[in-house]
């Protein structure tokens, strides 16, 4: 600024009026930046609160470990273990089908893509990641129920290969978007030093760059597998909803999430089955929280390099 | 990835066009849901995504500011980034019981739109931050700069000159928020939104303390719960909310091509 026109003086009551506004706004500005600390730290308490009065009447290891979830027998009986197997089952066969198809599609993007079919691709990748998770189980219901067991000939169509199925493709996205992330970050003087030692495309892409991004890899995987836990509505739907442990992947499942979905309407407030779905929700929360702040870790890990 | 998502809406638009009808739209359910229309459904949603937009868009915008403009580098900023990070990950029926202790029972609004419309908001805080701390990262220090020497207090410098160069970034994170919120069952289901809900009549059906309707516990309602039901009923409904949900962010996406293009810095 090379021109220097004084500034017209304010009258200074204005002046102090413009202060105290500036203040004022400030003071705003801040209590929103904390809200989000303030918010996390609300979820767990108020969760926590509804849930706490059962704490005491608690038995962890059968809560964590028993299979008997009878929450409507007399006397009732709250083993949360078969949902937490159900829960961890769905979302590692999940993974199973997803990891090799998000890490694929995101080494695909990021390296063998030219930059129109990327633009297209990344924006299809968007809808499928906007599309609602009720949405999704109504698919596996309507669609992929009969479908199933037309082809693998079994008795129910929803079960878990189905929700595995629908969790995958919702997972996929936000490992292809995070993982693309991570391999853009290897610097391009790695790719040039691999192919001037004569190395192919493939072995450029799983000797040299697969392991020089595997933390981000890594954080791509750990968020989809959050994501896959947190889902509600489509495994609700989509897994047939039975608490055993399941036998094989054709057998239908229930999960955590579902669980809470499907009973929390009928269980009066302060019951003992009310305080027991309010424990689930922190268990949830702590689960999540967990695995979202390991990938958080991971991700920041490689920043600093 | 192409292939499924082609799929999915090519197959549930085909199965559902018999039953979208401008009747379907316009009318109310009848007889359980499983005749007539879905129109206290659309207004419901409609209701759930403004008023939860009208609170979480400021307060996001403004933890954005905070900490992209205000925050220094310390380890209290890595812990609200983190708090935002991990408010995202929480699954969204957690938000749900959440909203039902603190909302519906500890500030005794009931199950209501108003503790619907809060709990969303909660939820879709990390959308507006995210999208409005990229679109402000984005402004040239320069202007700031330049801003300040010519005297202008901090916040002057954001309103009168970052803001409105970062508008339509943070707008694009709006319209994802919408289209998240429009979506959103289990977390609704808990704490306001009913199976049935009628309302008034005209167009504005409810009031803030009432139940409502939504779409996407609609069609969870008539696939799961209600007997008899003809199918193409529920792919229309299913087929609106896709519909709603897609045309939402493509219209986000549009939008940000447009704006990438006609960048001048």
């Amino acid at each position: 600024m090379t021109d220097s026109t004084p500034r017209p003086k304010l009258p200074a009551a204005r002046r102090r009026l413009e202060l105290l506004a500036e203040k004022g706004i400030e003071l705003l500005i801040r209590l929103s930046g904390i809200s989000a600390i303030v918010f996390v730290f609300g979820i767990f308490f108020f969760v926590f609160r509804e849930g706490a009065p059962y704490l005491p009447h608690l038995d962890a290891r059968e809560f964590l470990f028993g299979t008997d979830w009878y929450p409507s027998s007399d006397p009732a009986q709250y083993g949360a273990g078969a949902l937490l197997v159900g829960t961890l089952s769905v979302t590692l066969l999940a993974m199973v089908v997803a990891v090799p198809f998000g890490l694929g599609a995101a080494i695909y993007v990021s390296e063998f893509c030219e930059r129109r079919p990327r633009e297209t691709l990344k924006i299809v990748i968007e809808l499928l990641a906007a599309i609602p998770s009720v949405v999704w189980g109504f698919i596996g219901m309507s669609v992929l129920g009969p479908m199933i067991k037309e082809v693998f000939d079994v008795p129910l169509g929803v079960n878990m290969f189905n929700a595995a199925l629908l969790l995958a493709l919702m997972s996929v996205p936000i490992m292809v978007s995070i993982g693309e992330d991570a391999l853009k970050a290897v610097p391009d003087t790695y790719r040039e030093a691999a192919l001037a030692l004569g190395a192919t495309r493939w072995q450029t892409v799983f000797r040299v760059l697969v392991p020089a991004a595997k933390n981000g890899l890594l954080a791509a995987v750990l968020l989809g597998v959050g994501r896959a836990i947190g889902e509600t509505m489509a495994v609700l739907m989509a897994t047939g909803h039975s608490a055993r442990i399941p036998e094989s992947i054709f057998d239908p499942v229930q999960t955590l999430t579902a669980t809470i979905a499907a009973e929390l309407g009928e269980a009066r407030q302060g019951s003992e089955h009310y305080q027991v779905l309010f424990l689930i929700g922190v268990l949830l929360f702590t689960l999540t929280f967990v695995v979202n702040l390991t990938a958080d870790m991971v991700v920041k890990g490689i920043r600093r390099k | 990835m192409v292939v499924p998502l082609l799929f999915i809406v090519v197959y549930i638009v085909a199965k559902g066009a018999p039953a979208l009808t401008w009747e379907f739209f316009t009318e109310n359910p009848r007889r359980g849901g499983i005749e007539g229309g879905i129109w206290p459904a659309l207004v419901g949603t409609v209701y759930l995504i403004l008023i939860s937009l009208c609170i979480s868009a400021p307060i996001g915008v403004l933890a954005a500011v905070y900490i992209e403009e205000y925050a220094k580098e310390n380890w209290f900023t890595r812990i609200v980034n983190l708090a935002v990070v991990n408010l995202a990950g929480v699954p969204s029926i957690v938000h749900g019981l959440f909203g039902l202790g603190a909302f519906v029972y500890g500030m005794q609004f009931g199950k209501s739109i108003l503790a619907a419309s809060l709990t969303l908001a909660i939820m879709t805080l990390p959308v507006i931050i995210a999208s409005t701390k990229e679109a402000l990262a984005a402004v040239p220090r320069s202007f700031r700069e330049a801003c300040w020497n010519v005297g202008a207090t901090r916040w002057q410098t954001i309103w009168h000159i970052v803001l409105p160069n970062s508008i339509s970034g943070i707008l694009t994170g709006v319209i994802l928020q919408v289209s998240r919120t429009a979506g959103e069952t289990a977390p609704v289901m808990l704490t306001g939104v009913a199976t049935w809900a009628i309302g008034g009549d005209g167009l504005f059906l409810y009031n803030l303390r009432e139940q409502c309707m939504s779409l996407s516990m609609h069609l969870f309602y008539i696939r799961t719960q209600a007997s008899g039901a003809k199918e193409e009923l529920s792919y229309a409904i299913a087929a609106t909310l896709l519909g709603v949900v897609l045309l939402v962010n493509a219209s986000a996406i549009v939008f940000r091509i447009y704006l990438r293009s006609r960048k001048k810095w």
